[in-house]
């Protein structure tokens, strides 16, 4: 396995509030990776800082073997790197149809982009019926499946999803975990974060624990998984 | 099983309901006052009524050009840009010198016409031009700071704007000879100027333009997309910083027409037009409901139309109360729908 995205001791400031200290982590391609950890522990950082919003003050990122710290967001897009974003951000005031044209922005590929739409409307059947309706309207279930789609709809290398089950009911969490699954089996490497932790473990192949800004803790999901003080901190039994 | 009834039927919290209560009623005796003295009017007058109503929807196209470019600047990057009328009156002194001085014209005749055409699009792009600058060196830097920073940088680039109309417009009202057609015609009794028409005509198009660049090209979508979310912007591929540019761009290129409309329309040209002017395209944005397009140009024409009855009908208050008149409409539309006639209430931004 090649490794797609290389994180290297990134440290990142919000004015002088150091969010991320000393993170490092790889991705694989074809992986499903997890960063997991309590809240502030830097996870949705992390993310913010590869896909560009945030820059960091020191340390490397490469994507693809190319250093891509320090690109805008929005040309870390057409690189292949799509981010559903913490508290789904979609566009309310637009229609289901419209935010997943947006998804594809870049592209100028209409065969594509028409087979990617087809895709993803597979995926989550539920937006196929509200395709022209305003995306504000829609229940919070069917929003994170939007930004779900809409990120995919990029035709992402590496998938960044932040806490995709947050605020779902467990029906609706199960789905969004199966989807996750197939989206990998479909050919995307796909970065997670998840409040969720023993849900997150059992889809992903590798997961990175952050506390306080820096890695804890790394390795197999399946070891993880076993491990005590993850299943007291993190499992909750 | 009450409660499960009242629930359904549940339509807002009481103030809620009291409020869209009085909404209503207000709206009601406002539209009555309004509908009776224009029929008092009719009656009255009826080819001056027609006169003046042409006049006033003609005064509310230009306001239109103006109140878009607030709009569109509230719109997405939610800033009062003070300096949007005089940016107008720049355009309006600019255009004058582009026709009489650079190129001579100075009466209706082919050569002329080709002069107005040739300063439209000349008007549009100093628009752009200026309008991008003030946006890339004045408030671009002051994207993260508190709102009221780039708020008092706006009246800053007011000012800055307002002296340089001074110095090159002089600071007396000027004359200057017009080359769009500028006779009258008689439609049923009616006088109509040509130059109303030419404005319609070149108008009209370009407010549909502005709408097909907003609504179906990528540029638009990409507009709209900042306006609702700049960071998930970011994340689709979208520039920020050249879509708010591109904005600036438009908006700037209407004040521009907006420049050239007048200064033919009316004639004269004055360095303090922008604050005049200005003032009513940013009520008549407020009014339609600021951020929303076609409710900056519902909220200009009702301006221009209502501004116009009060100044030449003989039943009303005069030309002397123009502005007040406009700014009475401004108080009440913000005490009954503050949201403007358009727009809708939408919470503070997170």
């Amino acid at each position: 396995m090649t490794s797609l995205l290389e994180v290297k001791n990134i440290e990142v400031a919000y004015g002088k509030i150091v969010a991320v200290k000393d993170v490092s982590l790889t991705v694989n391609e074809g992986e499903i990776v997890t960063l997991i950890g309590s809240n502030g522990a830097g996870k949705s950082t992390t993310l913010r800082t590869i896909s560009g919003l945030l820059k960091p003050k020191s340390g490397e990122i490469t994507f693809k073997g190319d250093r891509i710290d320090g690109t805008p967001g929005h040309e870390i897009v057409g690189l292949g790197i799509c981010h559903a974003p913490e508290g789904r951000r979609i566009f309310q005031r637009m229609s289901v149809r419209e935010n997943l044209e947006l998804g594809a922005f870049l592209r100028n590929d209409k065969a594509g982009v028409d087979s990617d739409m087809d895709r993803v409307l597979d995926l989550f059947p539920r937006l196929k019926e509200r395709i022209e309706q305003r995306a504000g309207t829609m229940s919070g279930g069917e929003q994170q499946m939007l930004a779900v789609s809409r990120a995919l709809m990029g035709s992402p290398k590496l998938l960044l999803l932040d806490e995709p089950s947050m605020g779902l009911a467990p029906v609706l969490v199960e789905m969004i975990f199966d989807t996750i699954s197939k989206i990998r089996q479909q050919g995307t490497t796909i970065l997670l974060i998840e409040q969720n932790a023993m849900a997150a473990l059992e889809v992903a192949d590798r997961a990175y624990v952050l506390e306080s800004g820096k890695v804890k803790l790394s390795g197999k999901a399946a070891d993880l998984r076993k491990n005590d003080e993850i299943t007291k901190a993190y499992l909750g039994h | 099983m009450a409660k499960v009834a009242e629930l359904q039927k549940f339509k807002g919290t009481r103030g809620q309901i009291r409020r869209q209560r009085v909404e209503r009623i207000g709206a009601i005796i406002i539209s009555l006052v309004l509908a009776l003295w224009m029929l008092v009017n009719i009656i009255e007058a009826p080819s001056q009524f027609a006169q003046v109503a042409i006049l006033g929807l003609r005064n509310g196209l230009l306001y239109a050009f103006i109140a878009l470019g607030y709009t569109l600047v509230y719109g997405i990057i939610e800033l009062i840009n003070f300096a949007h009328g005089d940016l107008f009156m720049l355009s309006a002194v600019f255009s004058s010198f582009f026709i009489t001085v650079w190129f001579n014209q100075d009466a209706s005749n082919p050569a002329g016409w080709l002069t107005f055409i040739l300063c439209l699009f000349a008007v549009m792009v100093f628009g752009a031009v200026i309008n991008v600058l003030i946006e890339r060196l004045a408030y671009r830097r002051l994207r993260h700071a508190p709102r009221l920073a780039p708020l008092i940088t706006a009246v800053g680039m007011s000012f800055l704007l307002n002296f340089i109309g001074l110095k090159w417009n002089g600071s007396t009202p000027r004359q200057w000879p017009t080359v769009i057609p500028n006779f009258d015609i008689y439609v049923a009794g009616v006088r109509i100027n040509m130059v109303t028409i030419m404005l319609f005509l070149v108008g009209i198009p370009l407010l549909l333009g502005l709408n097909y660049i907003v609504t179906k090209t990528k540029n638009g979508k990409a507009m709209r997309a900042t306006a609702q979310d700049r960071d998930a912007a970011a994340l689709m591929g979208i520039n920020v910083n050249k879509t708010i540019a591109f904005t600036f761009a438009i908006g700037g290129a209407m004040a521009g027409a907006a420049g050239l409309f007048y200064q033919q329309a009316v004639g004269t040209t004055n360095y303090n037009l922008g604050f005049q002017l200005g003032l009513i395209a940013f009520t008549s944005a407020v009014l339609g409901g600021i951020g929303n397009l076609w409710g900056a140009v519902v909220g200009a024409m009702l301006i221009g139309f209502i501004q116009g009855l009060n100044d030449g009908l003989p039943i009303a208050f005069g030309q002397q109360w123009s502005q007040s008149v406009v700014f009475t409409i401004l108080i009440i539309i913000l005490v009954f729908k503050p949201a403007g006639l358009l727009g809708k209430v939408t919470t503070e931004k997170v």
